[in-house]
């Protein structure tokens, strides 16, 4: 049988903590995963579990470079990997000619690497730091399929092909999280590619030590109620339910109005903190009442 | 100092080839079960359990759990798989816990399930299978009749012969203007790169402007349709409508509801439309039950729409109107999909009988809240729909303002 490992989840769910991310022993086995495997992470889940702070963590946690690409319809190559830079290059070509250099000369020096601008995935591939840089592709459901496939090829090999200049390939590669709010299903061929982790919504419990954790010093009162009131909203009927960040945006909103304990006026004056689409904000409303008064009991 | 090393690594324990050999048979189960496994997803729990010490027992499941499952449907199936295959011994030997033969509560595959054909389907060729669905040849004139008769009104031969008409058609939606660029001869930007790289030719003269412009995709489609008893008549051609329009269009989603909302998209793509049908006809219970359309529009908004309304979806709602259901939530349900949707189009299999007049409650309810109102009963009216679709235009239609608090978003 084998020997019980010391270093391993428990000292990365630990050093998780010590940069303020509470993180569950499932997420903490996929995020160990990813790093001792070398794969990426997909992340799934509602908008605002935390999914993004996942991948910043990590930078700060491995001590390196957060790389970070934000998704659309669209995206392309140019924004994604790299881009010539055109004016640059028809400065050099101009200034070649009046200076009376060979135009053939000129022509070759102009497809160099100074002359490339190097993009979001270009920058995780060709690591300038000494050590791999983590990579975050945020909000992959926002791409297109094309962006996907290609996303595909860069992740599987973990190199890049630029005609000009050649095949760059990654000395070591990055640690890449990838995060999708599911508005639609990424690719299967792509999802191989990774591990997968589902991040739910954060027991009670485990909500109460993240804003102890994010917003240190608050009162543990109000702490309690602003858990136990947006769990409960949770539960209901609601077309877009409020996520931990929202719950930490309340409570620094709170904070900052200088309140102590949840009362009806305050609840009904920052709703629109915790709840983004008008039909949830008037059913809640109706329902402060009767939430606040299990919150006494 | 809070550094973390993820590559101190340690001698990879030797585990014995039970334990492999059970991996194995595990990943099979969950193939079984429909989750996409390959061999190189058993391959990475191999590598996975030489990080992990395989005494936490919670660990060594949440590794194979983080390299098998992909989908957050597939968990649970996932957890009751795990719980069967690994409950007959934690410390290995007992080999019949190999075979999957107590898993009871488990959905078999429909492979598995299937009986296993008789002699009498082997000894029929393939072709005279096909066959002996009704055929029927239709001369031009009775094709003209056929097109323009109520569904409803339909005999059983006739139907048959629809539904094959319905079959053959293909269905285009007018494709949407992405916002991604390609080549294309007098498009409206130009394309640097290109420009520059054909200079090389003529020793850094840019002589031609060869221009990009956006591409083209045809729009997703999504289809809800109403199986209660009051569209009975109906149900079963509209959903070879439903069937042929997903054979032809590349991203459509399928719902039917009557009190409630079932997909059955994927019970679709199922290569033989009688047997998807009747895989739907046992997976949506409410057939022809009550109809109460705003809840299944509420619960298509709430558990569906933002996953599949996205990159311009148009949305065609098959009804009749009969709903039993609440007014005011229809309306409110039917504000919010016509919001998230490029199109809303509305098809009534009975606006096709020149008395109809739409007077129920329902659809006075969601009218103001509908792009287009069509109506569906015969073939003449598919056709004109088909017309419709690929003709969708280039943006949203004109709509009205509402009062009240349902639209101030």
């Amino acid at each position: 049988m084998p020997s019980p490992a010391p270093v391993g989840i428990d000292e990365l769910q630990e050093a998780l903590a010590r940069h303020a991310y509470i993180a569950d022993r499932p997420l903490a086995v996929a995020i160990f995963l990813a790093l001792q495997l070398r794969k990426p992470l997909l992340l799934e889940g509602e908008a605002g579990v935390g999914k993004t702070q996942v991948a910043k963590v990590l930078a700060s946690l491995l001590n390196t470079r957060l790389i970070r690409l934000q998704c659309y319809e669209g995206l392309d190559i140019t924004t994604a990997v790299y881009e010539w830079n055109y004016p640059r290059q028809m400065l050099a070509l101009r200034a070649a000619e009046v200076a009376g250099e060979s135009k053939e000369q000129a022509l070759r020096d102009i497809f160099g690497p100074e002359y490339l601008l190097k993009r979001p995935l270009l920058q995780a591939i060709e690591n300038s730091g000494d050590r791999p840089p983590v990579l975050l592709v945020d909000e992959l459901d926002r791409a297109d399929d094309e962006f996907e496939a290609f996303l595909l090829e860069v992740l599987s090999d973990f190199q890049i092909t630029i005609p000009e200049i050649g095949t760059l390939h990654a000395e070591e590669p990055p640690t890449v999280i990838l995060t999708s709010n599911r508005t639609r299903e990424i690719h299967d061929a792509l999802k191989r590619r990774c591990l997968y982790h589902w991040i739910d919504y954060p027991s009670a419990e485990k909500e109460a030590q993240i804003v102890r954790t994010r917003l240190p010093g608050i009162d543990e009162q109000l702490t309690r109620q602003i858990v136990v009131f947006v769990q409960d909203l949770r539960t209901r009927d609601l077309y877009k339910l409020p996520g931990v960040a929202e719950t930490l945006d309340w409570a620094e909103a709170l904070i900052a109005l200088g309140v102590r304990s949840l009362q009806q006026e305050v609840v009904d004056e920052t709703l629109g903190v915790i709840l983004k689409y008008q039909d949830d904000v008037q059913q809640v409303r109706a329902l402060v009442p009767s939430i606040l008064e299990q919150l006494r009991s | 100092m809070d550094e973390w090393n993820p590559q101190a690594n340690r001698p990879p324990p030797a585990y014995g080839g039970l334990l492999i050999d059970r991996l194995i048979a595990f990943g099979r189960l969950l193939r079984d079960l429909g989750l996409p496994i390959g061999p190189d997803q058993t391959l990475d729990v191999m590598r996975a359990l030489r990080h992990i010490s395989i005494d936490r027992r919670e660990d060594f499941k949440l590794a194979c759990r983080t390299v098998y499952v992909r989908r957050r449907e597939d968990l649970p199936i996932f957890e009751q798989a795990w719980d069967y295959f690994w409950a007959a011994g934690w410390h290995g030997g007992d080999q019949r816990a190999l075979l999957p033969h107590r898993v009871r509560t488990l959905k078999l595959p429909a492979r598995l399930r299937r009986p296993p054909p008789t002699d009498a389907d082997r000894q029929m060729p393939e072709q005279e299978r096909k066959d002996q669905r009704v055929e029927i040849r239709l001369s031009y004139s009775s094709q003209e009749v056929l097109r323009s008769k109520d569904f409803a009104e339909c005999t059983a031969d006739e139907l048959a012969a629809v539904q094959r008409l319905i079959a053959d058609m293909r269905y285009v939606i007018q494709p949407r203007r992405t916002r991604r660029h390609a080549p294309q001869p007098h498009g409206r930007k130009i394309d640097i790169r290109r420009a520059l790289r054909r200079s090389l030719r003529t020793g850094g003269e840019v002589v031609s402007l060869p221009t990009l412009d956006r591409k083209q995709r045809q729009r997703p489609l999504v289809i809800l349709c109403d199986i209660s008893g009051s569209m009975e008549r109906y149900s079963r051609v509209l959903l070879y409508f439903a069937y042929a329009v997903a054979a032809s269009v590349e991203h459509v989603e399928v719902f039917v509801f009557g009190t409630r909302l079932t997909r059955i998209t994927r019970l679709l793509r199922q290569r033989d439309i009688d047997e998807a049908l009747s895989s739907i006809g046992r997976t949506v219970q409410d057939w022809t039950g009550g109809t109460r359309i705003g809840d299944a529009v509420k619960t298509f908004n709430f558990r569906w729409g933002r996953r599949v309304l996205g990159r311009g979806a148009v949305v065609l709602l098959i009804s009749d109107g009969w709903d039993r259901g609440d007014p005011e939530l229809l309306a409110h349900e039917m504000a919010r999909l016509q919001r998230n949707s490029f199109r809303l189009i509305w098809l009534n299999p009975l606006l096709g009988s020149p008395d109809y007049q739409p007077l129920t409650r329902g659809i006075q309810a969601a009218l103001p809240y509908v792009d287009d109102f069509l109506p569906v009963h015969n073939l003449h009216s598919l056709e004109q729909l088909g017309k419709a679709l690929s003709a969708i235009g280039d943006r949203r239609p004109e709509r009205r303002q509402h009062s009240g608090h349902s639209m101030s978003v």
